[in-house]
């Protein structure tokens, strides 16, 4: 009896009794539900357009944030390092397209993985070659972006507020909404979709595969600046942040492969979910349930829902 | 000019092939033919199963690169051409599988044959704004009358991957005419229909020849509907052209009857 009343009363009298934490807790939670959702989107954008799950996002998030420090220590202008790192990111996704994936049209999606997989560890060895293996520290203020926080009295407490953290949230909805029309209403959105349905058909109405998958790697790879920096603001900039981009993983699956959408809300429910869990419950078996708690969600979602909540529904014709 | 074969058309040649070859490894799909196709005509591709029909549209469309032979598109000859710069030039074409975009709307499927008419760039795109949507609204217009012309307004935002077959072929078939081509290249537009559905694909194929004064290519296995629907029939067998000429003169050829029923060579 004991133990139910740990795990299915005590938890929300402790929410009750102290709502200033709670809101806190929850914040928290959003906040790291928008970065994964950021490293989502990225993840989401290539798929949708190649059908391609693309393991390499994840150090394509660093190698970004790395060229940016790096460009920055080398005496450019903070500025000027971020326009150079975005220059970076379109020969990256140019180089991408034109050793890898232009010879690879029409191969079976497994084999597409694979080329991710081998570009991954590629990245991982150039970027410790160029950039060195030490944790490095975002220039985050030269970038003018907001370092300093905001507590508000709310419900008879505190809840404290980074400002980088408001900055984020504000960066993602933006990059988000963009996406989501350019994705939806024009003509190379269409043309991204439609290489990602089908790439004969694509052909022969004239859309050129090279050209889309620049575009679309190139996207990602602005998505990986962005939720580089934000990762980096918080933390450090290192390797580490390479296994962190795996948690997409199980925001993917709740929120659907192919939905921008569904980055969001997926990247929320696991941010939030996995914070709560982790204050709550996780003294119940000794903590740190936080690492694998967005696996068990995720298992869940592909028991009801393996299409994700705002995945295209499987229809098969047999 | 190529010297006539037997039942050439009247009229400016649009397509013509020459002694195309194609092999994948040692397997040789096509031997060296060559046909025409006139500037307004049905052309119709027959022949057994494995004949090389589809390989020839494939070849004409730039999927496939012939080893041999030259194709010329409109006087301009080519040895091997992309199928972005076949669309680029007024090739369009159907699949043998419907091969929809199944993940998006019936509007967006066509629209997205509407790519080659579309010209803003990336950043225009990128704004949604001014020129772009004018461009956008414009070719949205065009889409309309397609689906207008093919009977498919009911079905305009409807997923393509639930629609019925016989409406899935109509999709692509209006995607292809998007792309407003000269050639018109179908690969069994009514395998797998119905007598009814078969009837409307006819008509639809018949108006796009009549009304917008597209060449079609077709290739079908239905021999009532290819003799009712062409001007004329080119007939592969094992790789090879067997026959070609008014349908009326190819359903007598002794060599179509024995290809057909598989009489020992």
């Amino acid at each position: 009896m004991d133990f139910l009343y740990q795990v299915f009363i005590d938890p929300f009298v402790q929410m009750v009794d102290l709502p200033d934490f709670f809101l806190q807790v929850l914040w928290e939670g959003f906040v790291s539900g928008v970065l994964y959702s950021l490293i989502a989107l990225g993840f989401v954008l290539i798929f949708k357009a190649s059908g391609v799950f693309n393991f390499a996002q994840g150090i394509m998030v660093v190698f970004a944030a790395l060229s940016l420090v790096g460009l920055y220590a080398l005496g450019l202008p903070a500025y000027v390092a971020l326009a150079a790192t975005i220059g970076i990111m379109f020969v990256l996704a140019y180089t991408v397209e034109r050793t890898i994936f232009t010879h690879l049209v029409n191969q079976p999606d497994i084999i597409l993985l694979m080329a991710t997989i081998g570009l991954t560890y590629f990245l991982i060895g150039f970027g410790e070659f160029v950039f060195g293996g030490d944790p490095k520290v975002m220039i985050t203020e030269q970038l003018g972006l907001p370092t300093g926080s905001t507590a508000f009295d709310v419900l008879g407490g505190l809840v404290i507020l980074q400002h980088i953290d408001i900055a984020a949230t504000v960066i993602a909805l933006i990059m988000v909404a963009s996406l989501a029309v350019f994705f939806n209403k024009t003509r190379i959105g269409r043309a991204l979709r439609a290489v990602a349905d089908d790439h004969q058909a694509a052909l022969s109405v004239g859309i050129s595969l090279d050209q889309i998958w620049i575009i679309v790697w190139f996207a990602a790879g602005i998505v990986a600046l962005a939720t580089g920096i934000m990762w980096g603001a918080r933390s450090d900039v290192s390797f580490a942040l390479e296994i962190i981009a795996l948690k997409a993983l199980p925001v993917l699956i709740v929120g659907g492969f192919t939905s921008i959408p569904g980055a969001i809300v997926g990247g929320l429910i696991i941010g939030i979910g996995e914070k709560i869990g982790e204050i709550y419950w996780g003294p119940l078996v000794g903590g740190g349930i936080e690492s694998w708690l967005a696996y068990v969600i995720a298992l869940i979602f592909l028991l009801f829902r393996p299409q994700g909540l705002f995945g295209e529904k499987i229809i098969e014709r047999i | 000019m190529r010297a006539p074969d037997d039942g050439q058309a009247a009229g400016e040649t649009m397509l013509a092939v020459d002694n195309i070859t194609l092999s994948f490894g040692g397997v040789r799909a096509i031997r060296n033919v060559s046909f025409d196709i006139m500037k307004g005509e049905i052309r119709a591709i027959i022949g057994p199963n494995g004949a090389g029909k589809t390989s020839m549209l494939n070849v004409i469309n730039g999927f496939y690169h012939p080893q041999e032979g030259l194709i010329s598109f409109r006087g301009q000859e080519r040895r091997r051409m992309k199928p972005y710069e076949a669309a680029n030039q007024g090739i369009a074409r159907t699949f043998q599988n419907v091969a929809l975009f199944r993940g998006m709307t019936t509007l967006d499927n066509i629209m997205a044959g509407r790519t080659l008419k579309m010209h803003r760039g990336f950043f225009w795109q990128c704004l949604h704004w001014g020129p772009a949507l004018a461009e956008e609204v414009e070719n949205r217009h065009k889409v309309e009358e397609i689906i207008d012309f093919l009977e498919i307004q009911a079905i305009r935002k409807t997923p393509v991957g639930r629609l019925p077959y016989g409406l899935q072929k109509r999709v692509e078939l209006a995607r292809a005419l998007a792309m407003e081509p000269d050639l018109l290249l179908l690969d069994e537009p009514m395998a797998g229909m119905n007598l009814e559905e078969k009837e409307d694909m006819s008509r639809f194929i018949l108006d796009v020849n009549q009304q917008l004064g597209t060449t079609i290519a077709l290739i079908e296995h239905d021999m009532g509907v290819v003799m009712d629907l062409s001007d004329r029939v080119v007939v592969l067998d094992h790789g090879e052209k067997i026959a070609d000429g008014i349908p009326a003169d190819v359903q007598a050829n002794q060599d179509v009857i024995d290809a057909y029923l598989g009489v020992a060579h």
